[in-house]
């Protein structure tokens, strides 16, 4: 090979030009920390998040007492030394009853997102590389979509029994149809791409080609969703509280604090008020993350929402 | 179209140099002059990059505001300096003093209005005229741009229209009002060659009428070839020459146009077929049905029908056509990417169709896309990408690197690109890796399917002596799929010439190419552009049917 | 174009017919007796048995499935199993309410979105944009009943302009109908308002990047027609779907806000039958929500016709 000696100058010193294949190729975590931190809102909603985390993990010692416990005698009394934000209808702690509530909001949304997600790469491969039982799987996944998912979950809760396990999967459930399409379009748009028809060409198998050449292309929007499903599974969880249908009644979670709450809201409404806030600052923060997220990994994803 | 000196300077683009906003990097445009008279055609000639669009977009004030700024120099139009007009001013100069048509017609126009509307809407909003007189005014227009059946297209929307069809809407559209210049960002470069000589005609035709400015932006040597009274040569951002057209084409000064005009290929065939070798692949009573053919109604399409040849081995045989003709589906059918619905597809003896394991197949065909840039996974090094097939097959990493650090030297690369990733590299290097790749594999057969199709004209040129290399070296025989009949005159043994599914005449390229004996193929080789210009050799083609010794 | 919408229109019976599957499905395979649950704790073995016989609990599942769909296919939607009531007659007791608490939540909610997304759009960047597009984070982070009892407290308790909670229909009176229907629908559409005005605001901007859009400015067509004559229209798909989404979205907004302002409708009687158990009324009300989802995605897949002409069938 002599007769093609000029055109590879060229080429030597394009690839002399500023190396940024380090910064665009490593791994997802670090691309999302950088996206994370790269204006005041996100830095803000990133900081509130990290505080709500640690509130959960450190609530046994953050001057709380048992969350649980009962008073009668001490029903309904405002802000004290003993009681900082006083006290609930039970004569229960409201301030340490809201330090923990974090602790179920978060397990139900990161469980929630979990479950979703699995179940969502599982069925979107399925359906959409496999094309095995794409049509039965796709039309289960429409009248999923079709229950207003907050009923399905209501009258799941409701049938087996009020515990987090049921609760969890109630929430997750309705939540899988949309991972699962998103999944199975990706693998299907990409299906079609010439580097992943250059794999087959070159032979590589069914498995190998989902993992390698067609998966990687969903970390991206899953990350993107996952930070959606969490916010949007905490806010599920209140709901369902709130109605009585969520986790068991004397659990402390912001739903079940709002639920108790609501008699004597018109006389103090603090009760409802503190959970709420709560509740609304975390879904706040995570769903700002989201937007952060989607605007740097997944821009087209905006149009979808 | 001849111009004389007492003409009026219509365009006069002086010393622009166009920034990108916030300044920072190296101006996308340095320093650039030229001026069009009246009735001129001024080619502004370029690879990508050269700056030649951002050029035509300034000029209409079309320049992105928050991304691109001219930063020095005047742009005159008719003495009227467009970079100082007020943003009103602007809008009317837009249309009635200058138009523009671009290169997509399928996006250029708004998919939910009709393109009567969409003409009505320049006069609309630059003249006083009543509904009757603007809609008599865009019929009048449609048909000068000769579209048929006015009324109904009219009421049409621009998907029920054809490429072509849509490209004389757009044009209709800029010249409504007879402007002074015409600007033409490569307004036939996604349309088939028959398509592109009937818009280039009119476009000279209406510009004679109304001896109308135009400058024309292409990167296509063959048009230019055809229609410029002068040259505008631009390099990253630099104008290297101008010149009229036979100044240009025939003496080049600079180095850089010397290298761009003799890199396009000529009509001219160069190869003949080869004898005596064994046959490595044969396609037979090729059938290829997309839809299925229902009870009732026939939804199907056949995209290839009665498809029969022969790759012999060390042959180049291009399939020819333009796009529709299912040359792709062919390649497609012969990798099996795609299942044939009849036929045989014989790969060194063996009828690959009913084979199951396609495994066995794939090692000894391999394929090369179009696209350059989609047919590399981005997220895995050169190395893993090249090491693939090999791993597939069972060769151990060690052995797998070493092959693929040949090949890439095969390929002009050197073995230290293993650990980049695609990004980092041009066009024209990702298809010299997208080859590598193919040729690690040792294959007996390469698909080139428009391999070079997407390549500025001179990668496509080294791209081009690449693979004539690798098959010299390697003995391995390729089938060539491409809709430009100088690439492949240029490359080609033997020729296929497809049109709607079926093969209309096939055969050695010096006869095919010099003497077609089917109305089609004369068609095609009418409709190229500049088909008697020999670009290598800087002069007209001795002799059309003569051909150069192989 | 007829083919077209009866095609669409049967491409909808496997979907509610999934639906009714899914539905049966999560209420016969939980754990749990439904003949215990129904007849309560204190039942004897024997009446629980004659339960059994009388509700089909003792044959096959695929057999009780299809006799339940037999009968929905004829509208027999069954008794309640708490007052004995007809199903349907129950529902329709408590359509009204939620039929005008949805029609002013969702025009508001369009009313308010629609320029908040196009002024967005063309502020693109600038701070009307950011203002609000951190309006709209907000207003779907924030729970619907939270927003409620916050208006409550001000506008009703403290400002009295407005009842407290309740609902009165409108053949009493306009004046008491309105005045109890504005906190609840003012409430229920901040998330929509939120939603949709984003979606305007993105696909709006996307659309703003086309080359028509460039043609239309190289015709010297102003910013202004740019937007009204040429955006606009091609952003219509999107935002009619977001549109079509927002209102079967609305349906569990609905069961938290009748709940906070205590209106007797279908989300509260849905609430009631679920803590009573009252199986017959859970099935029909979730059926009918379903189906109206069903409807609507077909009405909206109808409408892209009419806003894009590239998909008149």
């Amino acid at each position: 090979m002599t007769s093609d000696t000029a055109p590879s100058k060229p080429a030597q010193t394009e690839l002399d030009l500023p190396d940024m294949a380090e910064a665009r190729n490593d791994s997802g975590v670090a691309a999302m920390i950088r996206a994370i931190l790269s204006s005041w809102p996100a830095r803000i909603s990133a900081a509130v998040v990290v505080l709500i985390v640690a509130m959960a993990i450190l609530a046994p010692f953050l001057g709380t007492v048992d969350p649980v416990q009962l008073d009668p005698s001490q029903r309904l009394q405002g802000s004290s030394a003993a009681h900082w934000l006083g006290t609930d209808s039970y004569g229960r702690d409201v301030y340490s009853r809201v330090v923990y509530g974090a602790r179920i909001s978060l397990a139900v949304g990161a469980g929630t997102v979990v479950i979703a997600v699995a179940a969502g790469i599982f069925f979107g491969v399925l359906t959409g590389y496999f094309r095995w039982a794409d049509i039965i799987v796709m039309r289960f996944m429409d009248g999923l979509m079709a229950i207003p998912g907050i009923l399905l979950a209501i009258a799941l809760v409701a049938i087996s029994g009020a515990t987090l396990t049921t609760v969890l999967i109630a929430i997750s459930i309705p939540e899988i149809p949309r991972v699962a399409r998103m999944v199975r379009s990706v693998i299907m748009g990409v299906r079609s791409e010439p580097y992943v028809e250059a794999a087959s060409v070159l032979g590589t198998g069914a498995l190998k080609m989902v993992w390698r050449h067609m998966l990687p292309n969903t970390v991206a929007p899953l990350l993107v969703q996952g930070t959606y499903i969490f916010a949007s599974a905490i806010m599920t969880e209140s709901i369902l509280s709130f109605l009585g249908a969520g986790v068991p009644p004397e659990t402390p979670s912001w739903g079940n604090m709002m639920a108790d709450g609501r008699v004597y809201f018109l006389v103090k409404p603090e009760l409802i008020l503190y959970p709420g806030v709560m509740v609304s600052l975390t879904v706040l923060s995570v769903n700002m993350l989201g937007d952060v997220l989607r605007d740097r990994l997944d821009p087209r994803m905006a149009k979808r929402l | 179209m001849t111009t004389d000196n007492q003409s009026r300077v219509v365009l006069s683009v002086e010393g622009v140099t166009i920034d990108t906003r916030p300044a920072g990097r190296k101006p996308i445009v340095r320093d650039i002059s030229f001026d069009v008279k009246e009735g001129e055609t001024v080619c502004v000639v370029g690879e990508s990059g050269s700056g030649k669009s951002v050029t035509s977009m300034a000029v209409m004030g079309l320049l992105p505001k928050d991304a691109l700024q001219v930063s020095k120099g005047r742009i005159l139009l008719d003495g009227e300096d467009v970079l100082q007009v007020s943003a009103a001013r602007m809008r009317a100069l837009r249309a009635a003093g200058v138009a523009m048509v671009f290169q997509e017609p399928m996006t250029a126009l708004n998919p939910v209005k009709t393109v009567g509307e969409q003409i009505d809407e320049v006069l609309r909003l630059h003249t006083k005229d009543s509904a009757a007189q603007r809609r008599k005014k865009v019929l009048e227009m449609m048909e000068r741009v000769h579209l048929p059946d006015v009324t109904r297209i009219y009421k049409a929307f621009p998907h029920e229209l054809s490429g072509g069809q849509r490209q004389r809407i757009v044009i209709a559209m800029a010249l409504i009002l007879r402007p002074r210049l015409l600007l033409a960002d490569e307004p036939t470069t996604a349309l088939d060659v028959t398509t592109q000589k009937q818009i280039l005609h009119l476009i000279k035709e209406l510009q004679e009428q109304e001896k109308t400015a135009v400058v024309f932006v292409t990167h296509d040597f063959g048009v230019v070839s055809e229609i410029a009274d002068r040259i505008v040569v631009m390099n990253r951002g630099e104008l290297v020459e101008t010149g009229t057209r036979d100044e240009i084409l025939t003496a080049p000064k600079q180095d850089y146009t010397r290298m761009l005009v003799s890199s396009v290929p000529s009509l001219i065939p160069r190869r003949s077929p080869v004898t005596g070798q064994p046959k490595v692949l044969e396609v037979v009573g090729l059938v290829k049905r997309y839809g299925k053919k229902g009870l009732i109604s026939d939804h199907s399409v056949l995209a290839a029908q009665e498809v029969s040849f022969t790759v012999h081995k060390g042959e180049i045989t291009g399939i020819i056509g333009e796009s529709g003709s299912g040359k792709s589906t062919v390649a497609r059918c012969v990798m099996r990417l795609t299942d044939p619905s009849q036929g045989a597809v014989v790969v060194n003896g063996q009828d690959i169709v009913p084979m199951r394991r396609l495994r066995d197949v794939r090692k000894q065909v391999q394929y090369i896309f179009q696209d350059p840039y989609r047919s590399l996974n981005p997220r895995r090094t050169i190395g893993q990408s090249l090491m693939e097939g090999l791993i597939n097959y069972g060769i151990d990493e060690g052995e797998a690197r070493r092959r693929a650090g040949e090949t890439l030297e095969l390929v002009n690369m050197p073995a230290s690109v293993m650990n980049r990733y695609p990004h980092q590299f041009s066009g024209g290097q990702r298809q010299r890796i997208a080859i590598a790749r193919a040729v690690v594999m040792k294959p007996d057969l390469l698909i080139a399917d428009e391999a070079v199709s997407a390549l500025d004209v001179t990668v496509q040129a080294q791209v081009l002596r690449l693979l004539e290399d690798i098959r010299a070296n390697t003995g391995v025989s390729i089938l060539f799929i491409t809709h430009d009949l100088r690439v492949a005159a240029q490359i080609c043994n033997t020729v296929v010439v497809m049109q709607k599914g079926r093969i209309v005449e096939q055969g050695a390229a010096g006869d095919v190419l010099a003497n077609p004996r089917h109305d089609y193929t004369r068609a095609l080789i009418d409709a190229a552009p500049a088909p008697d210009w020999d670009f290598q050799n800087f002069r007209p083609a001795a002799g059309m049917p003569g051909m150069a010794p192989a | 174009m007829l083919g077209f919408v009866v095609k669409r229109v049967l491409s909808a019976i496997p979907v509610l017919f999934m639906v009714a599957v899914i539905v049966f499905m999560v209420l016969r395979l939980s754990p749990g007796d439904p003949a215990v649950m129904i007849a309560g704790p204190n039942a004897t073995t024997e009446q629980l048995q004659d339960l059994r016989e009388s509700m089909g609990l003792n044959r096959p599942l695929l057999e009780q499935l299809f006799l339940w769909l037999g009968d929905i296919a004829r509208g027999d939607f069954g008794v309640s199993l708490v007052s004995g009531k007809a199903v349907t007659e129950l529902v329709l007791d408590r359509l009204g309410p939620t039929i005008a608490l949805s029609l002013t939540t969702i025009l508001l909610a369009v009313a308010v979105a629609l320029p908040l997304g196009v002024i967005a759009a063309w502020q693109q960047g600038r701070w009307l944009d950011r203002l609000v597009m951190a309006g709209s984070v907000l207003g779907f982070s924030v729970p619907v009943f939270i927003i409620g009892y916050v208006m409550i407290l001000i506008f009703a308790r403290y400002l009295g302009w407005f009842p407290v909670q309740g609902y009165k229909p409108l053949s009493e009176g306009i004046g008491a109908f309105a005045s109890r229907l504005v906190l609840p629908t003012v409430a229920l559409s901040f998330p929509y308002i939120a939603l949709i005005a984003r979606i305007v605001r993105t696909n709006v901007i996307e659309v703003m990047g086309e080359d028509y859009i460039r043609t239309a400015r190289a015709k010297g067509q102003t910013e202004r027609g740019v937007m009204t004559g040429h955006a606009l229209r091609n952003a219509a798909v999107p935002i009619v779907t977001i549109i079509g989404v927002s209102i079967t979205m609305l349906i569990s907004g609905v069961v938290v806000t009748e709940s906070v302002f205590n209106i007797p409708g279908l989300g509260r009687l849905v609430l009631e039958a679920v803590l009573a158990r009252d199986y017959t009324v859970i099935q029909a009300v979730i059926l009918l929500f379903s189906t109206i989802y069903v409807f609507i995605n077909l009405a909206v897949d109808l409408l892209y016709g009419f806003f894009d002409p590239r998909i008149r069938y």
